[in-house]
């Protein structure tokens, strides 16, 4: 007990700086290991002391707060890249380093990890948030490309699945349950993730939309097309008008190419830039960051729905996103009661373009989730993994 | 002891008569799935129809404490489709309706006993395809895929099964039916989904499926490439994947394994190749073309003696046609044979295959080498005859210990068979017991009593409401009066 008792004996008296989503937290320590993080929370389950994982904080105010944090477990310390195998195309990292270290060390191979998330911070709140960006759309999402992880249990049990190879279905695949947990099913230490190669050209091609009919036709017309885009994403701003812009990637010859062909699809002048236009993969500034999912041809629906709601309220919905994919991200105008009502009336439409409404950052007064299907089922995984609920308690669907 | 007779009358009344089989010679159709070395005749077996039917079945079976087994076109390799004497068989070859193709939202819904090869057959005309391609794919069954998260050749390129199934209807192990995900990515919550797909049939059953479909490609260029040994051809895989190439496919297979495809199908391979690699490249053509002449220039750089190029889909369905039907072909050239199904990291492969080779030499039994090359995913054909005493044994005992290399070289067990019945007892050589409780936390979820497929992937059974060995007092489940331990 005493080895433990010295871990937690390290932790430090937590500052105004480590208030997650305005919970103050008791303590803050920052293990350098996977087995250091599993003395922690064997200690912490033994004082029954709530607990959230923390990386570099980035998306800390995002999901519901948590009722209670006697403790953040901080990963930062966790940053080694455990492996780069480059000639396999797998690396393997702790999952406190920060997606930007992890793409500079794989990069001098000619790789990347294929993830642009929208706010990047650590591998662990990257897995944790199953955060995507552009390249959802040619290379997936977190749950696509992570391979192997490890855990630590809230019992202070460590745990694997995976491996460190792509192909592999022995077991249960922890990981994509892990993959939008938001801390709440256990602490992910290491994570090994399957590679691409950097693309020798990359190019995008920019051009304007007029209006969510037109936006529908032109995203059609592109994923519908051979040009095999790597990412399909649309900017519209509160205050002016649409554009779509798409990135393609390959070699010097083949890029050439299918721009040409992009540029024959999409009409008019497209802008082509070697570079990506400012806005790209970032999300819409504003006090409210929402997740819009939509299936691909619901996305006249979706926006028309969004006009229409926000219209009440006096203003317009800045929306950026993955709409090949079908992810929009939208900030909305107005007060807590205005988002709240907007919300509830994209909530209760949103059969029409079959995909979900959450608050990713918002007033504490509107519920982040929304509806659930199989929350029961959600539960009992949550009281499986974290029978006294200590993990990110209440930050998660249904007060999980 | 449940009550099967009775069992099987509730069934009838709510299937109908033609539903439920409980005839002992007719039950023993069932007996097996594509390892037929397991047989099992099971105490039931019910040919459901639609969702309702599937659900009066497990409810059924949740209520009077019977397990149950489902099963798609039993064309599994590792038994995961093996029933129980003491349960219901629960056949889903009536439910093959491709319920609708929607290009616009690039989905497809279908029922689970809908043949892999359908959907791609169906899609074609709107200018799409199913990407996962199990060789078995004529007949196995996208419920099957779904419990297994098929793989196949192209998946280097595209992924398996559970990056293209983006929605289920399922009945969970207490007979309850949920929907989760549909067109859109991300439902919210807990990716379940992803926990389902691959769960060999433990977590409940799907009814109806919603799959990705992905647009045909613009161009399809393959080439078949003979060199002297698996060495040469090895190195070429690297050299392709080191310039930044990601085929859609790179198979590989050494001389034995075309001896055997020859004899079988007369594919016409090139004439005293010790290796040949397939490498498939698709896309945009532009791309296609620059990448397709760096695909030939690394083969010819690592010692490629005979290149040839399909012209047409012809000549590639004849490239193909032999690695397809290999492990079929191995039956021309001996009496039994285990198909093993193991993964390495792919730099490993020449040191994994003398090894291979070594041990086949030591334990007297040939061994031809299928295998998708360009993931690592290893198919070993472990030939012996059961004629012989002893055979049988030292061919288990080689098939086993490549599994042992596979492990010692950071790979896995299984690549694309599944663990099933076949390889619960590898499972902890892979894993430690953490590793098992903890994945078995998500079994305790869906099916606390363990009626949902039980006996595979796992070697021992939790209990649900069990106190793991570290742990002092009582099960906190147990505790705040969530479960109880039986």
């Amino acid at each position: 007990m005493s080895t433990t008792e010295g871990l937690l004996g390290r932790a430090r008296a937590a500052e105004p700086a480590d208030t997650i989503a305005g919970v103050a937290p008791g303590q803050v320590v920052s293990p350098a290991s996977t087995a250091e993080t599993a003395e922690v929370l064997r200690e912490a389950s033994a004082r029954g002391l709530t607990v959230v994982a923390r990386g570099t904080g980035t998306k800390q105010t995002w999901g519901a707060p948590p009722s209670s944090v006697d403790l953040v477990v901080d990963t930062t310390r966790m940053a080694a890249v455990v492996e780069h195998a480059a000639g396999d195309l797998i690396v393997h990292a702790q999952a406190g380093i920060t997606l930007a270290a992890l793409q500079e060390t794989v990069a001098p191979a000619g790789q990347r990890l294929a993830l642009d998330p929208l706010c990047p911070g650590t591998l662990g709140g990257l897995i944790a948030t199953a955060g995507s960006g552009p390249l959802r759309y040619s290379h997936g999402a977190v749950r696509d490309l992570l391979i192997g992880i490890t855990l630590v249990r809230a019992d202070g049990v460590v745990a694997k699945s995976g491996g460190k190879v792509v192909k592999n279905v022995a077991g249960y695949d922890l990981g994509k349950l892990l993959a939008g947990s938001w801390g709440s099913l256990g602490v992910i230490t290491e994570a090994t993730f399957r590679l691409h190669p950097l693309p020798a050209t990359s190019r995008w091609v920019a051009a304007p939309v007029d209006g969510a009919t037109d936006a529908d036709a032109l995203v059609q017309a592109v994923v519908h097309s051979q040009t095999v885009p790597s990412a399909v994403e649309l900017d519209r701003p509160a205050d002016d008008p649409a554009t779509l812009a798409i990135l393609v990637e390959g070699t010097e010859a083949g890029v050439a190419a299918r721009v040409a062909a992009l540029r024959d699809l999409l009409g008019g002048t497209p802008e082509v830039r070697d570079t990506p236009p400012g806005w790209w993969g970032r999300p819409p500034v504003g006090d409210t960051l929402l997740k819009l999912t939509h299936e691909i041809a619901g996305l006249p629906r979706l926006l028309d729905a969004l006009d229409t709601a926000t219209a009440r309220h006096g203003g317009r919905a800045a929306v950026r996103g993955s709409a090949g994919v079908g992810i929009l991200h939208a900030t909305l105008p107005g007060d807590a009661e205005a988002v709240r009502a907007v919300v509830a009336e994209l909530r209760t439409a949103s059969a029409a373009w079959g995909g979900d409404v959450v608050v990713l950052d918002g007033p504490p007064e509107v519920d982040p989730w929304g509806p659930v299907r199989g929350l029961d089922l959600m539960r009992r995984v949550k009281d499986q993994f974290d029978p006294e609920h200590r993990l990110a308690p209440g930050r998660f669907v249904g007060g999980i | 002891m449940a009550d099967i007779p009775a069992l099987a009358a509730r069934l009838r009344a709510a299937l109908g008569a033609d539903a439920v089989i409980d005839d002992h010679t007719q039950l023993r159709t069932y007996e097996c799935d594509g390892l037929a070395h397991y047989k099992v005749t099971p105490a039931l077996a019910v040919l459901a129809e639609d969702t309702r039917g599937v659900a009066e079945v497990v409810r059924a079976c949740h209520e009077t404490g019977v397990p149950f087994v489902a099963r798609g076109s039993g064309t599994g390799l590792s038994g995961g489709a093996l029933p129980r004497a003491d349960g219901v068989l629960i056949v889903t070859s009536r439910m093959r309706n491709i319920v609708t193709m929607d290009p616009a939202n690039q989905r497809a819904v279908v029922q689970p006993g809908v043949i892999n090869l359908d959907v791609t057959r169906a899609a074609t005309p709107l200018g799409y395809y199913y990407a996962p391609d199990p060789s078995s794919q004529q007949v196995c069954s996208i419920g099957g895929n779904l419990a297994e998260n098929s793989g196949g050749a192209h998946c280097l390129k595209y992924g398996f099964t559970a990056n293209h199934v983006t929605g289920v209807e399922w009945v969970a192990p207490d007979g309850e039916v949920i929907r989760l995900g549909g067109n859109a990515p991300d439902p919210t919550g807990y990716d379940l989904l992803g926990a389902i797909v691959g769960s060999e049939g433990t977590l409940g059953i799907a009814t109806e499926v919603t799959v990705r479909l992905t647009r045909l490609p613009e161009s399809v260029r393959t080439l078949l490439a003979a060199f002297g040994g698996t060495d040469e051809a090895g190195a070429a895989v690297s050299a392709i994947i080191g310039a930044g190439v990601v085929p859609a496919a790179v198979e590989m297979m050494d001389a034995l394994a075309i001896e055997a495809a020859e004899a079988a199908v007369a594919c016409g391979y090139p004439q005293g190749a010790g290796a040949v690699l397939i490498v498939e490249l698709d896309g945009p053509a532009p791309e296609v073309e620059r990448q397709f002449a760096e695909v030939e220039a690394r083969c010819r750089a690592n010692g490629a003696f005979e290149i040839r190029i399909a012209a047409d889909d012809v000549e590639r369905a004849l490239f193909w046609k032999g690695r397809k039907s290999a492990f079929a072909a191995v039956g021309r050239i001996s009496p039994d044979y285990i198909v093993q199904d193991g993964v390495i990291p792919r730099t490993s492969l020449p040191v994994v295959l003398r090894r291979i080779s070594e041990l086949s030499a030591s334990g007297g039994v040939r061994v031809a080498n299928v295998f998708h090359a360009g993931d690592g995913n290893l198919h070993p054909l472990v030939l012996f005859d059961d004629s012989v005493p002893g055979q049988a044994e030292r061919a288990e005992e080689v098939s086993g210990a490549i599994l042992d290399l596979c492990i010692e070289h950071g790979g896995s067990i299984t690549g694309e068979h599944g663990v099933g019945s076949d390889k619960a007892k590898y499972m902890p050589r892979m894993f430690t017991d953490d590793d098992l409780d903890t994945m078995q936390m998500v079994r305790c979820a869906f099916d606390p009593h363990g009626l949902s497929n039980p006996g595979k992937i796992f070697p021992t059974p939790r209990l649900c409401g069990e106190v793991p060995g570290r742990r002092k007092g009582v099960h906190p489940v147990q505790e705040a009066g969530l479960a109880e331990a039986f």
